[in-house]
């Protein structure tokens, strides 16, 4: 269909490049310009392949990403260029897939709304661009908006690069304008890629997603040598070998090829069926003649978030756990052991990468595989220093040492957060509150200002942004990166009900704050739970010390007033009908407790469960 | 609004039985319910299946109504046939019996005598709110045959009938009892409901000490329940005034029952107290130990051999069916071994005689054992192999039949 198929391109008219923007920035529209202008794409064909794209997907069975493209430019030199775009997934807990994605690429286009101005996600990334060494071209967008601000925001992104606010180019992905002058910036600006033909294969995998059709399409960039089609491919980490059933250039369809040379970037199939076989970071090489050293940068997957996941009705166990499997097949960083809770039955501890991850994942089982779930509250990993020398990685409250225990570690992160300059205080004071330390601060523009914290994770994981959006009412914008870990003075508070600990509500929070938390949650509790036929006290413990305690009276009573011949049926109907919800009790010791009390306990508000 | 019926099966429209409901028909008494759904004015709380002339309107009169319970007497007796044993109890309720004419109360009795025959102690009972009943409508009452009269009382209190929309004066009650007595009833019962908003323990202390010095034979006490769709649950629901208390209601009821037991009234249901064992209710007592009756007029509920079916509610679609030669039959249930089991278990625990542990599976065994160390069921008792109520217990009866029924 284009010239873009032969394969094996002279490297120098090679150009990758990603495209670093905020959601809603207009990425996905400007790409789909860019397509248009290249002539990829047909322009009075370019809703309708939109469309077809998602029919190809399910008729031909391969997933496609219409970021990671290959465009043909002719160059304002009349050479013949080949783009390769690079999509790169716009969420903070995935940091490590950005930087895979940025790390295939020699230069990256920093997108701006020209309305909204720099997001704190597009300045964690653009860092990460800066680290990575790429020559980034700032852009921005949406120029034909009358809401449009392009010489305010220009003085913003060149305070931010330290160039010129007149080196921005100003497009608008909508009309297309300066849409090819930005093509002929990636030509001009961004170096062509640089390896060693002759050496040893090696290609980067930044990207890998599992098709039912085809199994796992891999996208890869190639530092040296040529990966050959059919050829048997090793992964230098995972040690796993394959044998390529298909290599190939996306454009915008799946097209394959016989080779793919030094700097190209395209996709290949080896017939594995599960991500975790092809991770993202790997380097690829040769089986017969393989390189010595893999490429820098490589990293399994680490959960930094830890939930329990249980059906909210018990017999649906074995499908939640089917539709995990199913689910780890395209998530390498999805982790999940069975678990068992006295309060809510079979389940799994499940690791995320954060909490954006966990809510993905709740969301797809919900909606995919139709469960109802109820996850605990979310935690991280904390690691404990034994006065017996020892340590232990606690991924669960109930894990907790209950012996003597030395210092505790909690990971912390380096955030990022920017809002308009009138919200400073408040966001200072959101922060102190979460045990933030100031480390910086600095002025974007005169309106806006750029805040730098070290934040525990545990707190960030406790509806922190719902907090910061409500208190800056949407305007402040967030990004954190794992920056290690520091000692805390953490303590685990149980929950008992009638002396017995409810596994599920026993968190791991800050000494500060464990009085609070317990007088929050035996509160809700004493008005979730029904009162029983005898009293019930709702403790909450750090160990065997008492710090709240609430007291469900005993029912006096439960009995129909009167039943009489006409009352019979009715009556026999409501039994029947209480007896089915009974089954839905959980019994905690000796107190029946409705599993919507549980699900209300850990789904309110002022709980971290939130979104 | 009255409340809704039940669903269930459809019910032949000649309202026969099955053979197997027929075939044991004899094992147990029978007994007849003529429910009579005319009321003066509605009471705030009550959703019974009752009417007002004005919430009637065509279609289905009072004077008429003598004539199509007749008509469904005789539908009764030709499906019960002619094996059918005499009646041990009839009971007319309501709605207000006694807002009809003692004549036709008398008309619609004797057609039950005829068809079905009385035993020769048949307990026949009508029940009366105290302002519709005079020395003289009493007397041509028992005249009739009836033997007992259950009364309206409520409250001895006047903040409290009022809330409760009862039309008549505090000492109104006990004069009707006394009438009663002179007009030679055997026997007399008082109904009193206790949890009125705005009623102290004092009001309700009064209400009991009025009704044991009207010297009745039985006493009926009911917590006030805030039926959905009453004029009393929208009044709550305005926030007019508030809903009973379950620990307040408690606290009534353990009142209650001492001063009743104190006065000589015993429980024998959880609602119902009497001077000694024969006072209490006959016709009741059916009800509660899977006995047979065959019950009359709109929303009347029946039960024969182990078949249930109820009528349908409006007096007018009644009288229509009736008077086309039609069951009046709504709906009907055919009980399995399982429903009947758990009907004598929620029943049964509600009485003073309480039922056999042997009823009970292994796991109901063991919940009864658990009951008896909760203070809910009666050591003694359950030693001697029965599950009977505390006076606790008896405030979670419903709590301790989910447990049984494990």
């Amino acid at each position: 269909m284009s010239v873009t198929t032969t394969g094996h391109t002279d490297p120098t008219m090679i150009r990758n490049f990603c495209i670093i923007a905020h959601i809603d920035h207009g990425k996905s529209t400007l790409a789909d310009r860019m397509l248009e202008i290249t002539g990829v794409v047909e322009g009075r064909n370019m809703r309708a392949q939109y469309l077809d794209r998602m029919d190809i997907e399910r008729e031909r069975g391969i997933t496609i990403k219409s970021q990671n493209v290959r465009l043909p430019w002719t160059g304002e030199n009349g050479g013949s260029y080949v783009l390769n775009m690079i999509d790169t997934p716009g969420h903070v807990d995935f940091t490590y897939e950005v930087s895979r994605s940025l790390a295939a690429c020699e230069g990256a286009v920093l997108l701006v709304d020209s309305a909204q101005g720099i997001e704190a996600q597009t300045l964690a990334n653009l860092y990460l661009a800066l680290e990575n060494d790429l020559q980034v071209i700032p852009v921005l967008n949406k120029i034909d908006l009358p809401a449009a601000q392009p010489e305010r925001y220009a003085e913003e992104i060149a305070h931010v690069l330290g160039c010129e606010p007149d080196d921005i180019l100003r497009v608008s992905g909508k009309t297309g304008q300066g849409v090819r002058e930005l093509l002929h910036r990636v030509v001009r600006d961004i170096p062509a890629p640089v390896g060693d033909p002759t050496a040893p294969s090696r290609a980067m995998i930044f990207d890998s997603v599992y098709d039912i059709y085809r199994g796992v399409i891999t996208y890869i960039r190639v530092f040296d040598g040529r990966i050959s089609a059919r050829e048997r491919i090793r992964m230098m980490s995972t040690l796993g070998t394959h044998e390529l059933l298909e290599i190939g250039v996306i454009s915008p369809e799946p097209v394959p090829v016989e080779t793919l040379g030094v700097g190209e970037v395209g996709y290949l199939i080896t017939g594995v069926k599960d991500v975790r076989q092809s991770r993202v970071g790997d380097t690829i090489t040769n089986e017969r003649q393989p390189a010595s050293t893999p490429l820098g940068g490589y990293r399994d997957p680490r959960p930094m978030v830890y939930s329990g996941l249980y059906p909210i009705d018990g017999s649906e166990y074995p499908l939640l756990r089917d539709a995990l499997d199913r689910l780890q097949l395209n998530d390498a960083a999805l982790d999940y052991e069975p678990e068992t809770s006295t309060a809510l039955g079979f389940g799994f501890r499940c690791g995320f990468l954060g909490l954006l991850h966990l809510e993905i994942v709740r969301e797809r089982l919900e909606r995919e595989f139709d469960l109802s779930l109820i996850s605990t509250a979310p935690n991280v990993v904390y690691r404990v220093e034994l006065d017996d020398g020892g340590e232990r990685v606690v991924t669960n409250p109930t894990d907790w040492p209950t012996g003597k225990i030395g210092t505790v570690y909690e990971p912390v992160v380096s955030a990022m957060l920017i809002a308009p300059s009138e919200y400073t205080g408040t966001i200072m004071e959101l922060c102190q509150s979460r045990r933030g330390s100031l480390k910086g601060m600095d002025y974007l523009s005169e309106a806006r200002v750029e805040l730098r914290y070290t934040l525990p994770l545990g707190e960030i994981i406790f509806d922190f942004f719902d907090a910061l959006k409500s208190r800056t009412r949407g305007y402040a914008s967030l990004d954190y990166e794992e920056a290690g870990e520091a000692p805390s003075d953490l303590v685990k508070v149980d929950i008992l009900l009638q002396g017995e600990a409810v596994d599920a509500f026993s968190a791991i929070v800050h000494r500060d704050k464990a009085y609070s938390y317990g007088v929050a949650m035996t509160a809700k509790l004493r008005e979730l739970i029904p009162r029983q036929q005898f009293e019930v006290p709702i403790q909450a413990a750090i160990g065997s010390r008492v710090i709240a305690r609430e007291t469900i009276r005993a029912i006096r009573k439960d009995v129909l007033a009167k039943c009489y011949g006409g009352d019979i049926t009715r009556k026999r109907k409501l039994l029947e009908k209480q007896k089915e919800g009974k089954r839905r009790m959980k019994m905690v010791g000796r107190v029946e407790v409705p599993q919507e009390a549980f699900v209300a306990a850990l789904s309110t508000s002022d709980n971290p469960n939130r979104k | 609004m009255p409340s809704t019926l039940p669903d269930g099966d459809p019910a032949p429209p000649d309202g026969s039985l099955p053979a197997s409901a027929l075939a044991s028909l004899g094992d147990r008494a029978l007994g007849f319910y003529v429910h009579v759904p005319f009321c003066a004015s509605r009471c705030g709380y009550c959703d019974f299946n009752t009417y007002t002339a004005r919430e009637l309107g065509g279609g289905a009169s009072q004077l008429s109504y003598v004539d199509t319970a007749i008509a469904e007497v005789r539908l009764a007796a030709h499906v019960l046939g002619p094996d059918a044993p005499p009646l041990e109890t009839v009971f007319f309720g309501g709605g207000t019996p006694t807002l009809l004419p003692s004549e036709h109360l008398a008309a619609i009795l004797g057609e039950v005598r005829d068809r079905l025959g009385f035993a020769s102690d048949a307990e026949i009972t009508t029940e009366a709110n105290p302002e519709s009943v005079t020395a003289r409508s009493l007397h041509r009452l028992r005249q009739a045959g009836f033997t007992r009269i259950s009364l309206g009382m409520q409250s001895a209190r006047e903040h409290v009938l009022g809330v409760l929309d009862r039309r008549h004066t505090p000492g109104r009650a006990a004069a009707a009892v006394a009438e009663a007595r002179a007009a030679g009833f055997e026997h007399i019962n008082l109904d009193l409901i206790y949890g009125t908003p705005g009623e102290t323990a004092e009001d309700w202390q009064a209400s009991l000490d009025a009704a044991i010095e009207a010297n009745p034979d039985h006493v009926s006490a009911y917590a006030l329940i805030v039926e959905d769709g009453t004029a009393l649950a929208r009044r709550v629901a305005r926030g007019e005034i508030p809903a009973p208390d379950d620990d307040v209601l408690a606290d009534y009821y353990e009142q209650a029952d001492v001063a009743l037991a104190q006065a000589g009234y015993l429980w024998y249901e959880v609602a119902n107290w009497s001077a000694g064992r024969s006072a209490r209710s006959r016709h009741n007592e059916l009800y509660w130990t899977g006995a047979d009756w065959w019950g009359i007029g709109p929303g009347a509920h029946s039960h024969v051999g182990g078949v249930r079916w109820w009528n349908v509610k409006h007096p007018a679609a009644y009288a229509g069916l009736v008077e086309a030669g039609r069951s009046p039959a709504h709906a009907r249930e055919v009980l399995g071994p399982q429903a009947r089991r758990t009907e004598q278990i929620m029943l049964g625990l509600r009485l003073r005689d309480g039922l056999s542990v042997s009823l009970l599976s292994a796991a109901g065994r063991r919940a009864a054992e658990e009951a008896v160390g909760y203070g809910l069921l009666s050591r003694v008792e359950h030693l001697g192999g029965r599950a009977v109520l505390t006076l606790r217990g008896r405030l979670l009866a419903d709590a301790v039949v989910r447990s049984l029924l494990d």
